[in-house]
């Protein structure tokens, strides 16, 4: 085994143990923003991952997409919904959680048996030099998945004007604003009766 | 002894499975997402492990990972909408609270 091979093994084994470790902390830990921050782990050792397959492209997209936009995105998130409460207790709680145990490693075991007796067709021709994926990916995206690459787009401007929608605030114009209590028990949710803001009532304040 | 397939994809498994049981035990709705995007991680880690091993020519399982990616991102940012909304709605982000749909 000469260096070059020696480096990889010992670099997936790191990244592997970081991975996994990262992954495990994500849906055990208590506290969200540990969660938050090691799912960052998971995505910086899947982009180190994706290097040692050849794939330096979708490295660099994996780390700029994943950890620079999905990252922050739900570390935002986590701020707005930041409540700081501890859930009630439910009881028997263990019962639900030692039952997806042994589902998930059930599952585990399935895959893997699969994994190790399956024939794997490995390409085994000549090396291929590895440092023109982005080319190839390229000219991938606008000759047979042109479809897709379009469509991802579209999707992509779905996602954005839906997002907007969800999650911005809804104002009611003053003259629509119900005055009397029936009129507003009648536009909110019996669970959360909240208050209904007027558009009027916000005035927006230039920034100095 | 150089890498092989077969551990990128129970690396891949191992992810998927732990991803499957933060979907399922986890009360936080936001952890609930970050589960949704391990799936989404380590499905991508199979594909590109079979891109290199089967295909290191055509490269196409890369190209269906960038896709994935992709996706992977919009439904992120769509679904923390929602979760957003649902807390301005409920004041909590508690799964377990989340039950107007119960029978």
């Amino acid at each position: 085994m000469n260096l070059a091979q020696g480096v990889q093994l010992v670099s997936f084994g790191i990244l592997s143990v970081m991975m996994i470790a990262s992954a495990l902390g994500v849906v055990l830990l208590s506290n969200i923003v540990y969660s938050a921050f090691l799912l960052g782990g998971v995505f910086v050792s899947i982009a180190g991952l994706y290097l040692l397959l050849n794939a330096d492209f979708v490295a660099a997209a994996q780390v700029l997409i994943y950890v620079g936009a999905v990252n922050v995105l739900i570390l935002f998130a986590i701020m707005l919904v930041n409540k700081r409460e501890d859930f009630a207790p439910i009881a028997n709680r263990w019962i639900r959680q030692v039952s997806t145990a042994l589902v998930c490693i059930g599952l585990f075991a399935l895959l893997s048996t699969m994994v190790l007796a399956t024939p794997w067709a490995v390409y085994t021709g000549t090396a291929v030099v590895g440092n023109n994926s982005v080319v190839e990916i390229g000219m991938h995206f606008f000759s047979d998945f042109l479809l897709p690459f379009e469509l991802a787009s579209v999707l992509l401007l779905m996602a954005m004007v839906g997002a907007i929608i969800l999650a911005r605030r809804d104002y009611i114009p003053d003259e629509l604003m119900p005055r009397d209590t029936q009129a507003i028990a009648a536009s909110t949710l019996p669970e959360r009766p909240r208050e209904l803001v007027s558009a009027a009532s916000v005035t927006p304040r230039a920034p100095r | 002894m150089q890498l092989q397939l077969q551990y990128f994809l129970l690396l891949a498994a191992a992810l998927f499975c732990i991803g499957i049981y933060g979907l399922i035990t986890s009360r936080n709705a936001v952890r609930v997402l970050m589960s949704i995007e391990l799936l989404l991680n380590a499905v991508n880690l199979n594909l590109m492990g079979f891109s290199n091993f089967i295909d290191p020519q055509g490269i196409k399982g890369q190209v269906f990972t960038v896709f994935v990616i992709t996706v992977a991102a919009a439904e992120a940012a769509v679904g923390l909408a929602i979760v957003l909304s649902i807390y301005r709605n409920r004041e909590t982000v508690d799964m377990e609270q989340f039950n107007l749909l119960k029978w």
